[in-house]
């Protein structure tokens, strides 16, 4: 098999979802999809798997929120217990109310962090990453649909044509 | 049910102590078991234990030493008596009537007097903090109502007729609580202590309040607070029962404008109110968040309601329009809101407990001491259910997951009010009882024949808002 794909260009949010709709349901495999900016229900539109950040990002503010407390039990309680505004009670859960926003603070931070960071591995990006965008103009105010190429290469152009593309183009991808 | 409801409350006051001797009664009766076991009662309650025990002479020589060690430990003022009791308590056990028995017998009357005015307050505060309780969810209502207005909220439209049916509770609901503040100004009971003339006397901080704590301006204010909101509420309604068969969207605009004028004037007042219907019931505490965080209860208990309301519609085949999508996002607000409460909650207790000022920590200690399970039980019932239920996504477009967790949150708020009332007039003689239940059981019974004839009364869709399409395609 080629791996040719076709470059089905848009210009408005809106054509594009319906594009996206009318592909699917035609049966074609739509590789990737570029937006210069997030367009929303796109991911249902296309049959992407709902995404797992949620329940990744929930489980790293259990991590926050374990090494906070524990962070506060060893410094404040274990290591250097002190005397401060009267209440020396060096137990943890008397303390408790006093550890609660760095408790939050490090859920919300922990949380934040990997979450970001957990999004740049899956998706493969980093510093200095050449852009793996393969029109520029995707940066600024037209929308990419790249589909495998099967079967017929005129049929598929006439359709994307149809679905309201500005521009269609065949690529020999390597 | 609101007649079980009315015969709740009837009991509550009947069975209301009248007299001192039979608070005595009850009070012997409830330390006879208490006393035996362990020291569980509260401080000034061992004190009068000992002084019983005196008269009775009955009790052994440590039984009296243990009370008498709790009794050092309580407020300095009974310090002097506790040490005359130190000193002769032998004597004392012998004689029962010497000098320092009287002056604790004198101490013993006037707890008791104190400890009656707890009891005949109870079905009183039962029945006021139900009251508020109901009439401030249609409050809540109402300011998320405007919100959605003012917001031109595209999502709301479609529940905009269930929202109007439970603010109309607001009207009965408010004309029965200004009776119940009547009555507190006339004395009826004491559930405001600044009202008593007697007690301001002696109280040079209440003295000090005494402008803005005044029984005509205090009913003045509520009646003008009432009074707005109400008005708000009627031409609202009107306004968009109008706007139903209109050719233009004027009836529209005018509600828009009506609604930020509304919000400007109900975040004022309702601060205003919360000091005065809640916070005043502790007259020397001050908080100044305290307004925030009434309104956060509240509107998180209003928004509650209207998914109750929109369910059982729902699932009666009305509300065609309303989808999941609505569901969840009013799920998202009882999440969100019921974390707001708890950010302000928290605000104003770390503080307080940080700072450990006398006069401001007293608020707490009376909750934590006498009212431990309600206080951290709420705290359980709205941040720590409702975070862990609502968080994920798809339980939120759960019927039965939304309905449990506003089950929950309804009772912790209802818990909420009842820890701002009950402890400064009921004090430690707390109990859910008769006269609670009675009384929810009432105003829950009256909010839903209100709420459901006012929802008859119109068509349960806003047919002619400009943004009803917008809200029936919503989906997210």
């Amino acid at each position: 098999m080629s791996n040719k794909v076709i470059h089905a260009i848009y210009n408005d949010d809106d054509i594009l979802m319906d594009a996206v709709k009318a592909t699917r349901a035609a049966h074609h495999h739509i590789e990737e999809v570029y937006t210069p900016f997030p367009v929303h229900g796109l991911d249902k539109a296309m049959g992407l798997a709902p995404t797992r950040i949620a329940i990744a990002s929930f489980l790293y503010g259990l991590v926050g929120l374990s090494v906070a407390a524990s962070l506060m039990n060893y410094v404040m309680i274990v290591d250097w217990p002190q005397d401060i505004g009267g209440k020396p009670s060096f137990s943890f859960i008397d303390n408790m109310p006093a550890f609660v926003p760095i408790m939050f603070e490090l859920t919300v931070f922990f949380a934040a962090h990997l979450m970001v960071i957990t999004f740049y591995l899956r998706s493969r990006l980093w510093p200095f990453k050449a852009a793996e965008n393969p029109d520029v103009r995707t940066t600024d105010d037209h929308f990419l649909m790249e589909v495998a190429l099967h079967g017929n290469e005129d049929d598929l152009i006439s359709f994307f044509k149809n679905t309201g593309a500005v521009e269609v183009k065949v690529i020999d991808k390597h | 049910m609101m007649a079980l409801g009315l015969v709740g409350i009837a009991f509550g006051f009947l069975t209301a102590p009248k007299t001192i001797e039979d608070v005595e009664k009850i009070l012997a009766d409830s330390h006879h078991g208490g006393h035996h076991t362990e020291a569980v009662a509260h401080e000034s309650h061992e004190e009068h234990a000992a002084v019983a025990t005196h008269h009775e002479e009955a009790k052994t020589e440590t039984v009296v030493a243990d009370s008498l060690k709790a009794e050092n430990d309580t407020v300095a003022a009974a310090a002097p008596v506790a040490a005359d009791h130190h000193d002769n308590h032998k004597a004392e056990a012998a004689h029962g009537h010497d000098h320092a028995g009287a002056d604790a017998h004198a101490e013993h009357q006037e707890h008791l007097e104190h400890v009656l005015h707890q009891l005949q307050n109870k079905p009183w505060a039962a029945l006021y903090v139900a009251c508020i309780f109901f009439m401030l969810i249609s409050v809540g209502v109402l300011a998320f109502y405007a919100i959605q207005w003012a917001a031109q909220a595209g999502w709301s439209p479609v529940l905009f007729r269930v929202m109007e049916g439970i603010t109309s509770y607001l009207l009965p609901g408010s004309i029965i609580f200004f009776i119940l503040l009547v009555a507190s100004g006339m004395h009826l009971n004491h559930l405001f202590v600044w009202m008593d003339p007697e007690v301001v006397k002696h109280d040079e901080l209440i003295q000090g309040k005494q402008g803005f704590l005044n029984v005509p301006f205090f009913l003045i204010r509520a009646a003008i607070f009432l009074a707005g909101w109400n008005l708000y509420r009627y031409f609202s309604r009107k306004n968009s029962i109008a706007q139903d068969n209109a050719n233009d969207d004027s009836f529209y605009k005018k509600n828009f404008k009506l609604a930020a004028g509304f919000l400007v004037f109900f975040i004022v007042t309702e601060s205003i109110a919360s000091w005065d219907w809640i916070m005043s019931v502790d007259p020397h505490w001050y908080s100044t968040l305290f307004g925030w965080y009434v309104f956060a209860s509240f509107f998180v208990s209003g928004i509650t309601t209207i998914a109750f309301v929109t369910l059982y519609l729902k699932s009666k085949g009305y509300l065609e329009h309303v989808n999941t999508s609505h569901i969840h996002d009013l799920a998202k607000f009882m999440f969100g809101i019921s974390v707001f409460w708890t950010y302000l909650w928290f605000s104003q207790f770390m503080l307080m407990w940080y700072s450990n000022i006398p006069e401001e920590v007293t608020y707490f200690i009376t909750r934590i001491e006498n009212y431990k399970l309600p206080f951290f039980g709420m705290l359980a019932l709205n941040f720590v259910f409702p975070i862990l239920i609502l968080i994920n996504t798809d339980f939120k477009r759960l019927s039965w997951v939304v309905v449990m967790a506003g089950l929950l949150i309804l009772t912790g708020h209802y818990i909420d009010f009842f820890n701002m009332i009950m402890p400064a007039t009921v004090g430690d003689q707390w109990f859910i009882g008769v006269s609670e239940i009675g009384s929810l059981m009432f105003f829950f019974g009256l909010f839903i024949v209100v709420v459901f004839t006012a929802l008859t009364k119109a068509p349960l869709l806003a047919k002619r808002n400009p943004l009803i399409e917008e809200s029936k395609h919503f989906h997210y």
